[in-house]
């Protein structure tokens, strides 16, 4: 009996989303975060189409407060992958200032990924949008559907998602209304360590331990990515040993002390600590339910 | 670092087997689960204890009892908020194999959930409670996952610490699910008694508790349980997902093998076209593969220039699947609108869309009793044996013999909400053309209309674009009176003024059916129907190419004009009668005096059909 190892069916399932997604899709875009999973999700979708080229645009929401090594990692790794690459931010919060210091992570979030990424999807007239986001990542993630359903307003309603049976997904929507797809939603976070490393799979660097500039802030250890990050009186950035679970925004994103400078360091490390992944992320902290709150608007 | 190098290698080619769970409320769904997702990490520290360091160097207090507890509270937060009408999916892993759950909870919504979560299951897990044993829900859960298609059941009487652990009760569980069990069609059922709270038989045996039970644990039964042969490994079909043409050198198919082997060198057939051709290669990523088998997602290149688009089927020259636009099915509804006969959705299968009809309920399955009982529709979670018709054939095979081209569902057009998922049964109903469930003539003749309707095929000229080219849209006019003559008369003179007002317009006299259309009607009992039926089809036909047909059918009785209504649909017909005294034959729009001078007659009705906005208000 012929079987496939797990990681080649979640492989061989991923490339069957990708395609069947592009069959059924009018003007399909992927949604590309920088983070390693987009990493991931761009090798997939280039052996879907290959030995062709990618059929859709990669979309990439610049809230401008991004680390500047993923930005670099950005441009690098688009241009060496032959991507088509669009960059989208929302320049009248751009205009204004929109910070995460002054208006909290909670409005900058809205204003500066949210609203971002609906101008933007708005904008190219996308009817599908693909995802990076796993089910393990969270707990509210866990009842996510591949083929997750988003009404006129690009909202997220739990009660409205359609029941997904088999690999029988359904992308039809009526004009202005969208589909988000995440062909990684049955990976793990060690799935997608091993993916990346038997396919030398490039990530941005910020993933592995180096001495970093760090300041303290409600437990966690915030970069200081460049000079616009406002220090608290008294507070000195130090060098530490850190690593990044999770990339976004450098002042929302906390790192952990580490030394683990391989993959393989990472995910010793990673099997010891049962912190959810997510919980590096600052704009989690805001409410209890966040994540939850954060895809009914729209960003996810 | 070695172990770490092993231990990730290991992970990536272990196998993986997808279950579901199943329990009522309290039977201990969300311990057993918490217990399997934490007892699985700490296999793995116990492996890994030399790393024990760096969990120190982290600064997080990563204790077991907190997770656990952490993980189950998540579980019953979800639930206390009523908001479970979902499927969870959670992932664990042991050194032998990598796991998906699909975690069903709630009980409103149980069927639906259960299917959704069992679609792509290989096994059950099914909960009972040592205390009550079989229930209502056991049976539920047992028919809904032989119905899916699920191949083994692990059946764990739980909570046996309560009685002590007593072998009797066990025994007696066992016995009762496989005195009911025998009913289903699932080859492989286990048993085992557990508790998910002290974690006996859980994850290793127990032979201080359970010293009379000689089996594996749950969890061991799960490593080892052999699901490589629930994958039809016999007839190759591939969907075409999307057709490659990254240059003038490559044509390649790109789909995923749902089931059966592809290789070069095989010959192939491609459906519907029913060219045939050789696989040249078999393309991937990382390379050309000597054979493809499911789930591998491939690209298909092949020796001829076959045209294929996406939604065609590629199978081996002379394995063919059945090719049918109408075909039984089981269906589990998921919509709050009620499933019944004529209904239209669209059904997806194997990677497309094509429009469908809903023929017949046949009957409903009661999913406690598993009993067929009486249905006209099927509501939401119901289970009934429904007749399927699309537009364009399928290729399918049964659900029972292949779980990839078995299955479908069934979308709503309007909402584009998923509605329900059917399962391809053999035909038992459909074959023997047996019984259309309607009842009476009229009945019958909707019905007809209906389907003739569902398989109308088209062309590119819309009547939108009839009506701007003619000015005038197309409409069928009965005329019907006491006097064969006068109703003849009268036709043929509306006919005429439609004409000079450059309107298209044509009379056909009812006796000429009985000489051309309907000439090959030879018995005379029928033969006034037959005529009546040709004439209401061709009349639909003139309607629809835009023309303003007449015809004319003396004393015509209620019956006649009832039928040529049904079928002239979806267009309306007018009826116009010239009456002699106040007796009124039929319903007409327009009751006219047949002693009235004929012109003016005639413009009544032209005033009436401007009215229905058939012809302009100024020709007139
Ligand atoms: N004594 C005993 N209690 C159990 C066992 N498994 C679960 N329970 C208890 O039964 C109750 C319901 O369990 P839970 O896992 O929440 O059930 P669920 O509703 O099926 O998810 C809880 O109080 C559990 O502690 C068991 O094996 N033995």
């Amino acid at each position: 009996m012929k079987t496939l190892s797990q990681l080649k069916q979640l492989e061989a399932e991923s490339i069957h989303i990708f395609r069947d997604a592009v069959s059924q899709a009018q003007n399909p875009v992927l949604l590309y975060s920088i983070g390693k999973d987009s990493s991931v999700l761009v090798r997939l979708a280039q052996k879907a189409f290959y030995p062709g080229r990618l059929p859709f645009s990669v979309l990439h929401i610049d809230s401008t407060w991004k680390f500047r090594e993923m930005i670099a990692f950005r441009d690098r790794f688009c241009a060496e992958q032959g991507l088509d690459l669009i960059v989208h931010s929302n320049e009248e919060g751009r205009a204004k200032g929109v910070n995460p210091f002054d208006y909290g992570s909670r409005a900058y979030t809205d204003i500066m990924k949210t609203q971002a990424l609906l101008q933007a999807l708005k904008a190219g007239k996308f009817d599908l949008a693909f995802g990076g986001a796993r089910r393990d990542e969270e707990k509210s993630r866990a009842k996510e559907r591949v083929f997750s359903f988003r009404d006129r307003h690009q909202q997220w309603d739990p009660k409205n998602q359609r029941p997904e049976l088999w690999n029988l997904y359904n992308a039809r929507v009526n004009p202005g209304e969208s589909v988000r797809v995440f062909p990684l939603s049955n990976w793990t976070e060690t799935d997608i360590w091993q993916y990346i490393r038997v396919e030398k799979i490039p990530i941005v660097p910020l993933y592995f331990a180096a001495p970093r500039p760090v300041v303290a802030r409600d437990g966690q250890w915030i970069m200081v990515d460049d000079d616009r990050m406002r220090l608290e009186p008294g507070e000195r950035p130090q060098e530490r040993w850190v690593r990044f679970r999770t990339l976004g925004c450098y002042p929302l994103t906390g790192a952990v002390e580490s030394r683990a400078a391989t993959i393989e360091d990472i995910v010793a490390e990673t099997m010891q600590v049962r912190v959810s992944e997510r919980s590096t992320r600052v704009i989690d902290h805001d409410s209890d339910s966040s994540m939850e709150q954060k895809k009914r608007e729209g960003y996810f | 670092m070695n172990t770490i190098d092993t231990f990730l290698n290991e992970h990536e080619h272990k196998n993986l087997l997808r279950f579901i769970t199943c329990g009522s409320v309290d039977d201990g769904k969300s311990t057993l689960i918490g217990r399997l997702l934490y007892d699985s990490k700490l296999i793995y520290e116990d492996q890994l204890s030399s790393l024990q360091d760096a969990s120190a160097k982290n600064g997080t207090t990563g204790s077991g009892e907190i997770d656990y507890a952490l993980l189950l509270d998540g579980l019953k937060a979800e639930r206390e908020q009523g908001i479970t009408i979902d499927v969870a999916y959670r992932y664990f892993a042991t050194p032998q194999r990598k796991f998906i759950i699909a975690d069903t909870p709630g009980h409103e919504q149980y069927t639906r959930n259960m299917a959704t979560g069992a679609s792509t299951a290989n096994l059950a897990v099914i909960l009972i409670d040592a205390r009550y044993g079989v229930v209502t829900q056991t049976r539920r859960h047992a028919f809904i996952a032989s119905l899916l298609g699920i191949r083994h059941l692990l059946v764990a009487v739980n909570k046996m610490d309560i009685g002590g652990y007593q072998e009797e009760t066990f025994l007696q569980i066992r016995q009762s699910f496989q005195d009911f069990a025998r009913k289903l069609d699932i080859p492989d059922i286990r048993y085992v008694p557990i508790s998910a709270l002290k974690g006996t038989n859980v994850v290793t045996r127990a032979p201080q508790a359970t010293p009379w039970y000689e089996g594996p644990s749950l969890l061991e039964i799960l490593e080892t349980v052999d699901v490589s042969s629930d994958v039809n490994q016999r007839d190759l079909r591939f969907p075409v997902q999307v057709v490659l043409r990254p240059h003038l050198n490559f044509r390649g198919f790109a789909g995923s093998v749902v089931s059966g082997t592809v290789a070069p060198g095989d010959r192939i057939r491609v459906l519907p076209s029913n060219v045939t051709s050789t696989v040249a290669r078999v393309v991937t990523a990382d390379g050309d593969l000597p054979e493809a088998f499911a789930p591998q997602a491939v690209t298909v290149e092949l020796d001829d220039e076959v045209d294929i688009s996406s939604g065609d089927m590629i199978v081996h020259e002379n394995n063919r699947p059945q090719v049918k636009d109408r075909f039984e099915t089981v269906v589990i509804w998921m919509s709050e609108t009620p499933l019944k006969a004529g209904d239209r959705y669209l059904v997806r299968h194997a990677g497309r869309f094509v429009k469908a009809r809903i023929d017949a309920v046949l009957y409903a399955v009661d999913v406690n009793t598993m009993e067929q009982c009486q249905a006209e529709s099927l509501g939401l979670n119901g289970i009934g044996r429904v007749v399927v018709e699309t537009t364009q054939p399928l290729y399918l095979d049964a659900y029972a013999a292949n779980r990839a081209t078995g299955s479908l569902i069934l979308v709503d057009p309007l909402s584009n909400v998923t509605a329900g998922a059917a399962m391809v049964t053999e035909d038992v109903f459909v074959d023997a053309d047996t019984p259309r469930v309607v009842g009476d003539a009229a009945a019958l003749l909707r019905d007809h209309v209906d389907r003739r309707e569902f398989h109308w095929e088209t062309g590119l000229v819309s009547a939108k674009d009839r009506l701007l080219r003619n000015r005038h849209v197309g409409k069928t006019v009965l005329v019907t009176g006491a006097s064969a003559q006068a109703v003849q008369r009268f036709g043929k003179e509306l006919e005429l003024r439609l004409f000079k007002l450059n309107l298209n317009s044509y009379y056909l006299g009812y006796a000429s059916l009985a000489r051309g259309l309907a000439s090959d009607v030879r018995d005379i009992r029928s033969e006034h129907d037959a005529q009546v039926q040709r004439l209401g089809e061709l009349a639909r036909i003139l309607t629809d190419a835009g023309m303003i047909f007449i015809t004319a059918i003396p004393e015509a009785d209620a019956f006649t004009v009832e039928r040529l209504k049904v079928l002239n649909a979806p267009s309306e017909l007018l009826v116009v009668s010239l009456e002699r005294d106040a007796r009124r034959p039929v319903p007409a729009e327009a009751a006219l005096d047949e002693a009235v001078e004929i012109a003016q007659n005639v413009d009544a009705v032209l005033a009436l059909l401007a009215d229905h906005r058939v012809i302009p208000e100024y020709c007139i």
